[in-house]
């Protein structure tokens, strides 16, 4: 006799039946109680219309786009969350690849304006009444998160309910009617988490503003009474150089998305003395590895082969591997799974023991990662070494205090005659690099050298430090 | 080497060509006013830290236990005390 299968429950359900009472989901603009999504949706069409279809979320601010995941989950066949800065050109390709059919947007993406071919469903920052009743939520819905790639062009993870939701069984104990927030824009595998927490754990939900100055958010995280909330370590260096650092009283402060070092945690302690401080480890495609309470830099080399954790971790040519029910499965558009073939997904984080701890030592790929954002040094290199007084190139990650990481480069000018008189050619290469990249990925220093050093393999030396 | 009287001319010099690379407007700079909300985001000040090590060699953050700048004022003083210690 076959055993009745469960039934999935969709993210709609998951966050509303454990009591809506008091609970929201806000931004600097609007505040959405849960029990107002209950029989509403800030969807234009009827959701059972929307069966099976692979959707576009690509509103410019959070809450529209986050209302119509709740709506969607488990009647869509996909859902792609598009990260409101998306170069425009990308988007008929990540169309195509994704199989995307319907677009539900606000009309708040002027970048979207464009004709793109595919159905468009408009969306609003709150629900509207709707006849929900019977509506069919057993579908499985694929999560599609973009990161960064190598070319620039973004990546597409593919995810599903369960597998973001894993990390939330972490054994970490919050109180009902708990308020989460995150500097983070929840479309980031960082922030989603976050959103996921406050939904299924009972709590509510701020949002940040992406134009939004730091002691405004501060200031509105208080007054909403703000228990958990998290960010980069970079998030957390702006907040403290913020005079309304202290508007917030948290009682759970978490980092995530870059290193945190010693100097963050004990400054996050001394400014919020009445919070717990933890620092996650997480990527958009291995998820959430471990977090870290005991407020110091590093992670327990203890943490490394336990047999059955939920994140089994291994550390192969010093870099970390992770592997657990929370990985993504694969990259959408190439057939390959993301992991080894006992499951482990290379993390490319490089980590060094001393002692009993493991600390992080940077990217092995050499991917910069400034303030949370990462960079491929590709990019930058591409860009540079298109100018034409340019032999070869190579971009590196130049550590600050501020944002963790800057970009830096040292050129090889065909020229050797240019070496010496550089200013004007370095000039001309940053100008080409203003005009061509997102602002964190332009050089900070720029200097010339003689020759690059370049492994057997013929690539770049990446670790030259 | 760089005397603590000289640090101050020098950083409002950094900001002002920053801002402008980085095509921010600033507000008129005084002591007492948030680095933050001088019109600098959190990445121009990364960049101007990073080319006071470069200019002036020197890196308050290096120590690690300095508290983080609120003010513009905070700021300059953060160089001033690591010249006069350098």
């Amino acid at each position: 006799m076959a055993l009745p299968r469960p039934s999935r429950r969709s993210l709609a359900e998951l966050a509303l039946t454990s009591g809506t009472e008091g609970r929201s989901l806000s931004d600097e603009a609007h505040r959405v109680l849960l029990a107002d999504l209950v029989s509403g949706t800030n969807i234009g069409a009827p959701l059972e219309s929307l069966h099976g279809r692979s959707v576009l979320l690509a509103s410019e601010a959070q809450l529209p786009t986050v209302l119509a995941a709740i709506a969607l989950d488990g009647i869509a066949r996909r859902l792609l969350i598009c990260l409101p800065d998306m170069a425009p050109e990308d988007l008929p390709a990540i169309i195509a690849d994704a199989e995307i059919d319907t677009i539900v947007c606000d009309g708040t993406g002027p970048r979207f304006a464009g004709d793109t071919g595919v159905a468009r469903i408009g969306c609003a920052s709150t629900p509207r009444p709707a006849s929900l009743a019977g509506l069919d939520r057993s579908a499985e819905t694929e999560w599609i998160l973009l990161t960064s790639g190598t070319t620039g062009r973004p990546k597409m993870v593919s995810h599903t309910l369960a597998s973001l939701t894993g990390p939330l069984d972490d054994g970490l104990q919050v109180m009902r009617g708990a308020v989460w927030s995150t500097f983070y824009d929840v479309r980031r595998y960082g922030g989603l988490q976050i959103l996921l927490r406050a939904l299924l754990g009972g709590g509510s939900m701020v949002l940040s503003g992406a134009r939004e100055p730091v002691g405004d958010f501060l200031v509105r995280g208080g007054r909403c009474g703000v228990t958990h909330i998290s960010g980069t370590p970079s998030h957390w260096r702006r907040a403290l150089m913020s005079p309304n650092a202290n508007r917030m009283t948290p009682c759970y402060v978490r980092l995530s998305g870059e290193v945190a070092d010693q100097a963050i945690l004990d400054h996050l302690k001394l400014a919020y003395p009445q919070s717990d401080v933890a620092h996650a480890f997480a990527s958009t495609e291995a998820g959430v590895a471990f977090d870290v309470r005991d407020g110091l830099a590093g992670f327990p080399a203890s943490y490394v082969g336990q047999a059955g954790a939920k994140a089994e971790m291994r550390v192969i040519d010093g870099t970390l591997h992770i592997r657990s029910a929370r990985t993504a499965s694969r990259y959408l558009g190439e057939a390959a799974w993301l992991g080894d073939d006992e499951g482990f997904i290379d993390t490319g984080d490089m980590v060094e023991r001393h002692g009993d701890r493991y600390y992080f030592m940077g990217r092995r790929e050499g991917v910069i990662n400034v303030g949370g954002q990462k960079i491929h040094p590709e990019e930058v290199e591409a860009v540079i070494n298109r100018h034409p007084g340019v032999r070869m190139s190579r971009v590196w990650a130049r550590k600050s205090p501020i944002t963790g990481a800057l970009v830096a480069a040292e050129v090889v000018p065909r020229d050797p005659a240019a070496k010496a008189n550089f200013a004007a050619l370095r000039d001309e290469i940053l100008a080409a690099c203003r005009e061509t990249l997102a602002p964190h990925k332009v050089p900070v220093s720029l200097r010339a050298v003689d020759a690059l050093a370049v492994a057997p393999s013929g690539k770049l030396l990446r670790r030259g430090d | 080497m760089t005397t603590p009287t000289a640090v101050r001319p020098f950083i409002l010099g950094q900001i002002k060509l920053i801002a402008a690379q980085q095509k921010k407007r600033l507000v008129p700079l005084k002591d007492d006013l948030p680095l933050l909300e001088s019109g600098l985001d959190s990445l121009c000040i990364a960049i101007i830290v990073a080319s006071l090590d470069d200019e002036l060699g020197l890196d308050p953050f290096a120590a690690g236990d300095v508290d983080m700048p609120v003010t513009v004022g905070d700021f300059i003083h953060l160089y001033e005390n690591g010249a006069a210690a350098s």
